[in-house]
């Protein structure tokens, strides 16, 4: 009642929106704190959201073609990681917060937990899947043992472990604004915070934009990527 | 001097499943001899166990009891001397028609020079040299055939095991690889056994057409072609023997179904 009685707009107009972008990206409009330090924040979200991401490939795919290969590693891990993968990764933020303190690595970890179980599961799905034809006839052509693993799952489970790396770069995108809630000073999800208690909700959606933009751009390479890895199989271009 | 030893020897295979509470006797005390380079069919209806044999054969599957040897050393496994042609190919989507081909030469220790003069003779044999850069998915079913056929030709495979592999293809791409496996035959002195379900195919193919039948699968009777080739499916002497065949494959059929009825 008060917001309306007053006058004040809460739902910026676009028109005010593009000012801070302008002014966000080159300054020269508020010349605040905020004012061209676009690069700034994007760098800083964007390697936290590439370190969690990268880390949870680097892990989570050996670790999927295991679990998914491996009956002796399925029977150790399965029970640990299907118990800890119904827990929000959001609920994780306290915890991580007293594991890593405030800051930067905090962010990392959550991007991490984020992109890791999509990747790690559609990893092991891929495994799980690979036309039993193909072991076969790998064998009857002298493949086995180790040779296998490399030349026939491997590339069979590609297109499993490909959806997976889209899917967790989409959370580790959504992510970054939680773990960047935690008290750091850069990244565009602190920008987010920062216009949230500044009261500037043309600042919010500036930092809403940048991280659309930023993400969809990223996932557009994951899909070129995508399309090249896999240009054998036509059902998979993305 | 020939060996004398027989080159492909199904001793006393026998081969039971369990489904369920239920025990399914797939092979029944199944013996059977195959000659170096000689074409052998095998019919009957399904369920008689013919893919079975194959595939005890290929080593994908152990017996029940008997074993298969070759040049009396028993098979304990999957080997590149016995090659699986697949009814539905089984090339690895991941690979041109070229690589896949290199699949089985790649395996073992050979100079590379050596892979690509083996995959490229064999590209030219079925006649893929065009599509060579090709993935499984660029082509018709009759091509990915070919690609399957060099695929274990070049990896020097002397037994091939043939599933049912034109079952999946046109009428007119069957004829045209029938002839064309009939060539390969000629040109490479390979042993074929060629599983089938249709008796003009087996009397078209084959030195020997062995029918089995079902319940348990066993072999019923043993069949010489002795028709000339190339042979003509409208000539009087092979509708004669095809006759013969059907009957023979037929007859328990029918005797079954009757006792069922009666």
């Amino acid at each position: 009642m008060g917001v309306v009685a007053s006058g004040t707009k809460l739902v910026p107009t676009p028109y005010m929106v593009a000012v801070m972008m302008r002014d966000f990206a080159f300054g020269g409009v508020y010349d605040d704190a905020f004012s061209g330090t676009i690069l700034t924040h994007l760098l800083a979200s964007m390697q936290r959201v590439y370190g969690g991401f990268l880390l949870a490939a680097a892990i989570g795919i050996p670790l999927g073609l295991l679990i998914g290969k491996v009956a002796f590693v399925r029977a150790l891990l399965d029970p640990t990681l299907s118990l800890l993968r119904p827990i929000p990764v959001t609920a994780w933020l306290p915890l991580s917060m007293v594991f890593f303190g405030l800051g930067p690595r905090s962010a990392v970890f959550l991007v991490f937990l984020g992109a890791f179980y999509p990747i790690l599961l559609n990893t092991v799905f891929g495994v799980r899947s690979v036309d039993g034809k193909l072991f076969e006839a790998a064998a009857m052509l002298g493949c086995d043992g180790s040779r296998m693993f490399r030349q026939v799952v491997m590339p069979a489970s590609l297109p499993a472990i490909f959806n997976g790396l889209r899917l967790g770069h989409g959370f580790a995108w959504i992510l970054i604004v939680v773990g960047e809630m935690t008290g750091v000073p850069t990244g565009l999800g602190s920008v987010i915070m920062d216009g949230r208690t500044l009261s500037r909700p043309d600042l919010v959606i500036t930092g809403m934009v940048v991280i659309g933009v930023a993400g969809f751009a990223c996932d557009r390479l994951i899909v070129v990527l995508n399309n090249y890895v896999l240009r054998w199989s036509p059902q998979h271009r993305g | 001097m020939a060996d004398r030893r027989p080159f492909l020897h199904v001793r006393d295979v026998g081969k039971t499943f369990q489904i369920g509470s239920e025990r399914v006797d797939a092979l029944h005390h199944v013996d059977l001899t195959i000659d170096k380079g000689e074409f052998v069919c095998l019919i009957g209806a399904s369920g008689c166990g013919k893919s079975t044999l194959l595939r005890i054969i290929a080593g994908f599957e152990t017996p029940s009891y008997g074993d298969v040897r070759v040049y009396d050393a028993p098979i304990t496994g999957p080997g590149s001397d016995r090659g699986m042609v697949f009814q539905d190919y089984a090339l690895f989507p991941w690979m041109t028609v070229r690589n896949n081909i290199a699949f089985g030469p790649r395996q073992k220790s050979l100079s590379s020079a050596e892979i690509r003069s083996s995959t490229e003779k064999y590209l030219e044999m079925v006649g893929l040299a065009k599509f060579a850069d090709r993935y499984p998915y660029q082509l018709s079913g009759g091509m990915k055939q070919r690609a399957a056929i060099a695929r274990v030709l070049a990896n020097e495979a002397g037994i091939l095991l043939m599933d049912e592999p034109f079952g999946a293809l046109d009428a007119l791409t069957r004829e045209q690889l029938q002839d064309e496996l009939l060539e390969i035959w000629a040109r490479t002195q390979v042993t074929i056994l060629f599983v089938t379900h249709s008796v003009e195919e087996a009397t078209l193919l084959a030195d020997r057409v062995v029918v089995m039948t079902a319940g348990p699968g066993r072999i019923e009777s043993d069949n010489r072609v002795s028709l000339t080739r190339p042979r003509d499916v409208s000539a009087p002497d092979f509708n004669a023997v095809r006759r013969n065949l059907t009957e023979k494959l037929t007859s328990h059929v029918s005797r079954r179904r009757l006792k069922s009825v009666a």
